[in-house]
C-alpha cells in the first residue's frame, strides 16, 4: 500500500499536472486558432533549457527563473506566430498543422545545436524525501512542482472568468465569425492565447527538467500524452484539458504497478502506449472528450 | 422600379440613418443582389420580406461590409461606409443579430452582455442594468451558459448583447425564426419596444405578416432586386404580398386598404 502511494500515485500526481499545463496551451491553441499545434512540445523543451541557462548564469533555484523563462519562451512563440502562423492564417488548417510539424523540427534542431544533444539537469544535488509515518515519502521537489502546477491553473481559471481578455478569448473559441462582429479584436486574443500557452508550456518543461533532467526531446516525448490529455477533456476546454492531464498521468503510472501477480502490469517502458491506447479509444467512442469540446 | 404605389407612404423625413443606394453585389464574382435600394429612417421600423434566396440576408453582409460590391454606396448617417470591415461597421453603431450562432454558447449571459459592451470604454453596467430591465426573464439566468436557454431566451441574449453599445441602427436577421409562436410574439413585441426608445430596426423577416404588423415600412425582394415597397399596412393589404408569402390572401390583414390588381395598392 505504501509503496503505492509512494511509487504510483504519487509521481503519477507529478506527472499528471504537467501534462495539464502542458494541455491547456494545446486546447487553447486548437480552440482560438483551430489547429492542432505540433510545435507545442518544443516550447517546453525551448522553456527548460532557457531556464537551465538562466539558473546556470544567476546561480538560482530553477522556481526563481521561471518567470523569466516563461515569458523569454512566450517572446519567442509570439515571434514563431508572426512568421509561421500569421501569413498562413486564413488559409486551411491542414497548412497549419503542417507547419507546426515544420517548425517542430526546425525548433528541436535549434535547441540541439545551441545545447548540445547530450542530458543535462539543474544539477540540485540529492533531494532527500519527508518521511511521515516512518513509511510515506514525500519529495520537497514534487511537492513544489505540484503546488506551482495548482498555482499557475489557478491563473488561469481567474485569467478566464475574471478578465475581458480571458473571456474574449473563450468567446473567440465559442465562435470566431461572431467574435468579430462583436467589435472583439481577434488579433489581440491571439497574442494572449500564445502567451499563455507558450508561458504554462514552459513551466511544464521547467517542472519535469527538475523532476528528472533536460534534453532535446523531452517536450516530443510529451506531445503525444499531452494530445491525449486535451482530446481526453475535450478539445477547446482548459479545464477539461486539466483534468484530462491529471487523469492521464494518473493512468501511466498506475498501468505500471502489479495489479495482477507481482509482474508491472504494463511494463514502464511502454506506459506511453497506455495514452496513446487512450487516445486512440477516445477518438473512436467519444470523440467530444469527457466534457463535451469539439469534435477533432 | 418599384412597383408599390404606396411607396410614398410613411416615406422618412431628413437624412435616412442607414441607406443603401443601387447597392450591386454578390460573393466571388457572383451577382447576388442588384441595383437594391433600401432606406432606414430615423426611428423606424423597416421590414425586408422576400422568398428563400432573395438575397435579404445578402442586404444585410452588404452593409456590414461582408459583401463585395460592384456598384453602389452604403451610408450611415449621411457618412459613406461602403466596404469598411466588419467589426469597424460595428464599432460606428451598426448592432448586427446574425439568425443563428448568434451568442456565446459558453459563456454566461452576463459575460455574453459584457462582450457585447466589449468596444466600449466607459462603464457599461448601467446599460446592462437596462437591458435586464427589458428582458425580465435574463435577469433570473445571468449566470446561465447562453447555450443552455430556450431559443426564445436566446433570441434575447442575441438582441441586448447587440445593444450593449450606443446603437446607430440595430440589424435583425429573421429574430423569429425557430421559436415557437408564443416566443415569437414576445420577440416582436420586444423589437418595437427597442424602436419605441428610439432605436432605428432593419428587420429580415420570414413571417411577413407579424413583422409587417410592426414595421413603418418594408420592402419586397425577389430574385435580388427591389420589387416592392410601402408602408408596413400597405404593403399587408397588397394582394400581390398576399400571393406571394400570406398564403394567397391579400385581404386577410384587413387593413381595409387593399387593392384589387397586383401591384396596384392602395395608398
Amino acid at each position: 500500500m505504501i509503496e503505492f502511494l509512494n511509487f504510483y500515485l504519487i509521481p503519477g500526481l507529478v506527472l499528471g499536472s504537467i501534462y495539464a499545463l502542458g494541455a491547456i496551451g494545446v486546447t487553447l491553441t486548437f480552440g482560438i486558432l483551430r489547429f492542432a499545434n505540433f510545435a507545442h512540445g518544443e516550447t517546453m523543451t525551448l522553456g527548460a533549457f532557457i531556464a537551465l541557462s538562466l539558473a546556470t548564469f544567476t546561480g538560482w533555484h530553477p522556481f526563481a527563473v521561471l518567470p523569466i523563462a516563461m515569458a523569454l519562451t512566450a517572446l519567442a512563440v509570439l515571434g514563431m506566430d508572426r512568421l509561421f502562423f500569421r501569413p498562413l492564417r486564413h488559409g486551411s488548417t491542414i497548412i497549419l498543422v503542417i507547419a507546426s510539424f515544420g517548425l517542430m523540427l526546425m525548433v528541436r534542431s535549434l535547441v540541439q545545436l545551441v545545447w548540445g544533444a547530450q542530458l543535462r539537469s539543474f544539477g540540485q544535488g540529492i533531494d532527500l524525501p519527508w518521511v511521515l509515518f516512518d513509511a510515506l515519502r514525500i519529495f520537497p521537489k514534487h511537492v513544489t512542482i505540484v503546488c506551482a502546477a495548482l498555482v499557475l491553473m489557478l491563473a488561469v481559471h481567474l485569467l478566464l472568468s475574471r478578465t475581458r481578455a480571458g473571456k474574449a478569448m473563450r468567446a473567440m473559441a465559442d465562435s470566431p465569425d461572431l467574435a468579430r462582429l462583436t467589435g472583439i479584436d481577434t488579433e489581440r486574443v491571439i497574442v494572449t492565447t500564445w502567451i499563455v500557452g507558450a508561458g504554462l508550456a514552459a513551466a511544464a518543461g521547467v517542472f519535469l527538467a527538475y523532476d528528472t533532467h533536460v534534453e532535446s526531446q523531452l517536450g516530443f516525448k510529451l506531445l503525444l500524452p499531452i494530445f491525449a490529455a486535451a482530446l481526453l477533456g475535450g478539445i477547446g476546454r482548459p479545464y477539461g484539458a486539466m483534468a484530462g492531464g491529471l487523469v492521464i498521468g494518473l493512468v501511466e503510472e498506475l498501468s505500471t504497478y502489479p495489479w495482477i501477480g507481482s509482474e508491472a502490469l504494463v511494463p514502464p517502458g511502454y506506459k506511453t502506449g497506455v495514452a496513446f491506447a487512450i487516445m486512440v479509444a477516445i477518438l473512436i467512442w467519444r470523440p467530444s472528450g469527457l466534457f463535451r469540446g469539439r469534435v477533432f | 422600379m418599384s412597383a408599390g404605389a404606396g411607396a410614398t407612404l410613411g416615406e422618412e423625413a431628413g437624412t435616412p440613418v442607414l441607406a443603401l443606394e443601387g447597392v450591386t453585389g454578390g460573393y466571388g464574382g457572383a451577382e447576388i443582389i442588384h441595383e437594391v435600394s433600401v432606406r432606414v429612417g430615423p426611428g423606424e421600423i423597416v421590414v425586408l420580406i422576400g422568398p428563400n434566396g432573395a438575397g435579404k440576408s445578402t442586404v444585410m453582409n452588404a452593409v456590414l461590409g461582408r459583401l463585395e460590391l460592384s456598384r453602389g454606396r452604403v451610408r450611415l448617417r449621411g457618412r459613406d461606409i461602403t466596404g469598411t470591415a466588419p467589426d469597424r461597421v460595428v464599432r460606428q453603431g451598426v448592432c448586427y443579430v446574425p439568425q443563428s450562432a448568434n451568442v456565446f454558447p459558453n459563456l454566461s449571459v452576463n459575460e455574453n452582455l459584457e462582450m457585447g459592451a466589449y468596444i466600449r470604454r466607459d462603464d457599461f453596467r448601467p446599460r446592462m442594468r437596462e437591458m435586464y430591465e427589458l428582458f425580465p426573464p435574463l435577469a433570473e439566468r445571468r449566470r446561465t451558459p447562453a447555450g443552455n436557454l430556450s431559443g426564445g431566451q436566446r433570441q434575447m441574449v442575441a438582441i441586448a448583447k447587440a445593444l450593449m453599445v450606443e446603437p446607430a441602427v440595430l440589424l435583425l436577421d429573421e429574430p423569429s425564426a425557430g421559436l415557437s409562436p408564443r416566443f415569437r410574439a414576445d420577440i416582436f413585441r420586444v423589437v418595437r419596444e427597442i424602436n419605441a426608445g428610439g432605436v432605428p430596426v432593419l428587420m429580415v423577416e420570414q413571417n411577413a405578416r407579424q413583422a409587417l404588423g410592426i414595421a413603418d415600412r418594408g420592402y419586397v425582394l425577389v430574385d435580388g432586386r427591389n420589387r416592392l415597397d410601402g408602408s408596413g399596412a400597405a404593403l399587408l393589404a397588397d394582394p400581390a404580398v398576399g400571393a406571394m408569402f400570406l398564403g394567397g390572401r391579400g385581404d386577410a390583414a384587413g387593413t381595409g386598404g387593399g387593392g384589387t390588381a397586383p401591384g396596384a395598392a392602395a395608398p
